[in-house]
């Protein structure tokens, strides 16, 4: 794929790049027809993580979309999100579609391009729709508005006797009388911007909200067509590996490159600790990384995969509570029964099939770059710093991404490669390999839950004690009706031997599946089925009909299925979401291996815009949920990652992904909420308590491998 | 460095490549056809699959050697013009992708399948693809996908 070829496939009818700062500037510089801009300051709307939506930047408030119905009726919508296989590309503009009485094909979504695009945090958080729907609605209803207006001038018709309809504002009485968009916008510049919230459409009248629409970059996706970061070639464009540490904090004794000068065309690189090799041809850069000897000097392993837990209860150090209702103490004291357990969860990878990949060249003092990024906005800046140039000489184009999770936030790669553009004064293109992957992709952290619960024996919860060393707060607050509750989450700089962060629905899975087995295992104490025991203590009625709703779809009775067959429960809530997974699993006693036989998922997310769409994504979290309740580690010694390849690190695969089934509580008049991460926060606590149901081993520990069920079981 | 000659999609293409060189680096870089995908570099993805003679095979552990004077496809060359192959049209109807970087894979490796067994069971489907790996988890689709164009290539219907 040539450079002059992605414009062609990506950037259709796409004005050329305009000035980044000073975004007001770029509207001038857009051609005619009609521009809708829409800012965060207008409404009242979070667009970063929960924590930190008070450091949004004068960029992130001045202006963060914009809509533009060009003079030949094609719609542009320009937002700062991009599209990483969670399908947004295709329900924003279903959005825009059904508000603005637009079909679906006219629209051509522009993401994540820095110069194009306004500014943006980041996608994560399952954020895109929360966030951009209602305000890509209200600057649609205020597009149509003034379509409206200008139809009644070319029609000379009173405005309320005119109405929109498949991209024409036609009359009510006379539908011969019509006129298009595009007619209406041609030679036309008008700009508005939204102040007030227009008036949208009920959800008794949508026609495409609601509707299940297959991805609309599907085509470019089956015949290869779509570019990703490191199928970018451009002229004269050199291939860079790096030479790596065999551990995180290792540092170089000695270098000696003569082997790799050796080559011919090789440039080698040793400057600032970026030593690297780069060639024409990928091959050749490569054989002469790998020729070059270096001696590193290894700090001596502090903690591994067996010893992590203790470390981390012994050097997180730092608590603050995030939950405190009535008194934790006096409720365990009264309580009739106490249960209490540690939950144990290791490190895992993001694994996307598409490794961090950037590419970049300058065009004279301005880099021009493709990333792999969730954060364009975010890559571009760090970018800007490490080169020291100022931000606008730094343009982070539009790509599809293959995978993120979380684990595309941060971008060292970006940084690498503008690094050795810059050195070499050629355009650069570094791809990790896997084995990179595995190292300086951040894991998601290992972590420690403690709980300490007290229950009556008519089997209402009466204390939750939450004691959480790693994995963070979210999803964590109760919604059991406990009266004395107490969450504490406890971290520490110095724990983990690597980066972490986030990873699909971050902490969450962690301390849902640390929640929903202590849940079991004290409905157990009280002689209670996990269901029925979850509808006593819940009051809330949302959870409470996503709970009836998985029971009836699933056609529970009874946790024991069978002979060496149990049906486990997850209750979790995520980005606005309340997911119930009930999950059926048989296990070979002798081996001790999991087959997972049945999914059935309840999720009440508001509003579901694309219930094609929602399905997908809900399949996806809970086939890529399996890896992490099951299979997937992290095999470390001190800095160095030992599992760094597919071979060792098994994520789910066909043959253990079972029947899925996703039922929705649909409310087509809430607001939608998230749907790229809530569901895989279920999986490992149904799993485990599937597990323990169907054989009677309670594994505490995730992966819920076949050696700790034997362990458990023995 | 060596003339190498094989066909490439239906065309006869004469590469430079010194015979040990891998043959996914080769497509890529040297023929420009980025559609097959790197994705863990020792066979144990499907990233890179490819047909040969027919048959999927993983590229990135293949010297382009040794396909020399044979039939190489790649996701590129699945299509006639516009008309999808029944696997790629198959693979759109069931939304069988989400980010899409192992979809090529995915699809060369059921077209060799399917190849090799015109008719299989959903078992044989799901064995068929096991050592092919989607982090998005869009198995089940997939599933659904290569069962139904295998549907269709017999004469029935692809729904």
């Amino acid at each position: 794929m040539k450079e002059n070829q992605i414009h062609q496939l990506y950037f259709d009818n796409v004005d050329q790049p305009v000035r980044s700062i000073n975004r007001r500037n770029f509207i001038k510089k857009l051609g005619g027809g009609l521009i809708i801009v829409f800012s965060l300051s207008s409404f009242a709307f979070k667009s970063r993580s929960e924590d930190d939506h008070d450091k949004r930047s004068d960029e992130e408030l001045d202006l963060n979309a914009y809509l533009r119905i060009k003079e030949d009726g094609t719609v542009d919508c320009y937002t700062g999100k991009i599209e990483m296989g969670q399908g947004v590309i295709t329900s924003l503009a279903q959005v825009l579609a059904e508000e603005l009485e637009i079909p679906m094909n006219t629209i051509n979504m522009v993401m994540g391009d820095t110069e194009l695009c306004p500014y943006d945090a980041g996608t994560w958080g399952s954020l895109t729709t929360r966030f951009f729907d209602p305000l890509l609605r209200a600057a649609a209803a205020e597009a149509k508005a003034e379509l409206l207006k200008l139809a009644s001038v070319k029609l000379q018709c009173a405005e309320s006797e005119l109405m929109n309809k498949d991209g024409f504002v036609v009359s009510k009485t006379d539908t011969k009388r019509k006129v298009s968009y595009a007619e209406l916008t041609r030679g036309q510049k008008i700009v508005k911007t939204i102040s007030a919230p227009p008036k949208l459409k009920k959800a008794e009248d949508f026609k495409t909200i609601g509707q299940p629409i297959i991805s609309t970059d599907a085509i470019k996706k089956v015949t290869g067509q779509a570019v990703y970061t490191s199928d970018i070639q451009l002229p004269g464009m050199l291939y860079a590996y790096l030479k790596r540490p065999p551990a995180h904090g290792a540092g170089l004794k000695s270098l000696d490159v003569s082997r790799a000068q050796s080559i011919p065309g090789v440039t080698i690189i040793n400057e600032d600790g970026l030593i690297a090799a780069l060639h024409n041809d990928p091959l050749m850069a490569e054989e002469a990384m790998v020729k070059m000897k270096a001696e590193w000097e290894i700090p001596e392993a502090k903690m591994n995969t067996a010893s992590i837990f203790e470390h981390i209860l012994k050097t997180a150090d730092s608590s603050r509570t995030t939950e405190e209702k009535g008194d934790v103490a006096t409720g365990l004291q009264e309580a009739e029964n106490i249960v209490e357990a540690n939950y144990l969860d290791g490190y895992k990878a993001h694994a996307s099939i598409e490794t961090h990949a950037a590419t970049a060249q300058f065009e004279g003092d301005k880099l021009v770059m493709w990333a792999s990024t969730q954060t364009p906005f975010g890559t571009r800046e760090a970018v800007a710093d490490a080169l020291n140039i100022p931000l606008e000489k730094v343009h982070i184009k539009q790509i599809f991404i293959g995978g993120g999770f979380g684990g595309k936030i941060y971008n060292q790669q970006a940084i690498e490669c503008a690094k050795l553009a810059r050195l070499t004064g050629k355009p650069v293109q570094v791809a990790w390999s896997r084995q990179e992957e595995f190292m300086y992709d951040w894991f998601r952290p290992a972590a420690v839950v403690k709980v300490k619960a007290g229950v009556q024996n008519n089997g209402r919860l009466s204390a939750w004690n939450f004691d959480i060393y790693c994995a963070g707060p979210r999803g964590t607050q109760d919604f059991y009706n406990i009266p004395n509750v107490k969450t504490q989450i406890v971290n520490g700089k110095n724990v983990h031997p690597f980066a972490t962060g986030a990873w699909r629905a971050p902490g969450n899975n962690t301390t849902t599946f640390a929640r929903e087995s202590h849940i079991d295992v004290v409905a157990e104490r009280v002689g209670m089925d996990p269901l029925e025991f979850r509808l006593l203590n819940i009051e809330d009625p949302k959870i409470r009909k996503t709970l009836q709703l998985a029971k009836e779809t699933f056609g529970y009775t009874t946790a024991k299925t069978g002979t060496n067959r149990g049906c486990g429960i997850a209750i979790g809530a995520d980005a606005g979401t309340i997911v119930v997974l009930l999950a059926e699993v048989e296990i070979d006693p002798e081996t001790g291996v999991v087959k997972p036989l049945r999914m059935v998922c309840a999720q009440d997310m508001g509003q579901v815009v694309n219930p094609h769409g929602a399905i997908v994504q809900t399949e996806g979290g809970l086939t890529m949920g399996l890896g992490y309740a099951l299979y997937e580690d992290i095999e470390f010694t001190g800095g160095a990652v030992e599992t760094q390849n597919f071979d060792t690190y098994d994520i789910a695969k066909f043959a253990i992904t079972p029947p899925i089934e996703c039922v929705f509580v649909d409310d087509m008049n809430a607001p939608p909420q998230g749907g790229g991460e809530p569901a895989i926060i279920t999986v490992g606590g149904a799993i485990a308590n599937a597990v323990y149901h169907a054989c009677g081993a309670r594994v505490n520990q995730m992966p819920i491998t076949p050696q700790r069920i034997l362990e458990a079981l023995a | 460095m060596e003339q190498i000659s094989f066909s490439l999609n239906n065309k006869t293409v004469m590469v430079e490549a010194n015979p040990n060189d891998i043959l996914l680096w080769v497509l890529r870089t040297k023929l420009g056809l980025t559609g097959t995908k790197y994705g863990c570099g020792i066979g144990f993805c499907g990233s890179c699959t490819i047909l040969v003679d027919g048959e999927a095979m993983r590229s990135c552990g293949m010297a382009v050697s040794e396909v020399a004077g044979r039939q190489v496809t790649t996701i590129e060359g699945l299509a006639i013009g516009d008309k999808l192959h029944p696997v790629q049209e198959s693979f759109v109807m069931h939304d069988a992708q989400q980010c899409g970087y192992c979809t090529p894979g995915m699809i060369m490796n059921a077209v060799g399948l399917l190849n090799n067994n015109p008719n299989p069971s959903r078992e044989e489907i799901i064995e068929g693809m096991n050592d092919n790996l989607c982090r998005c988890g869009s198995y089940r689709r997939i599933t659904n996908a290569v069962e139904s164009a295998a549907k269709q290539m017999n004469g029935g219907s692809n729904k």
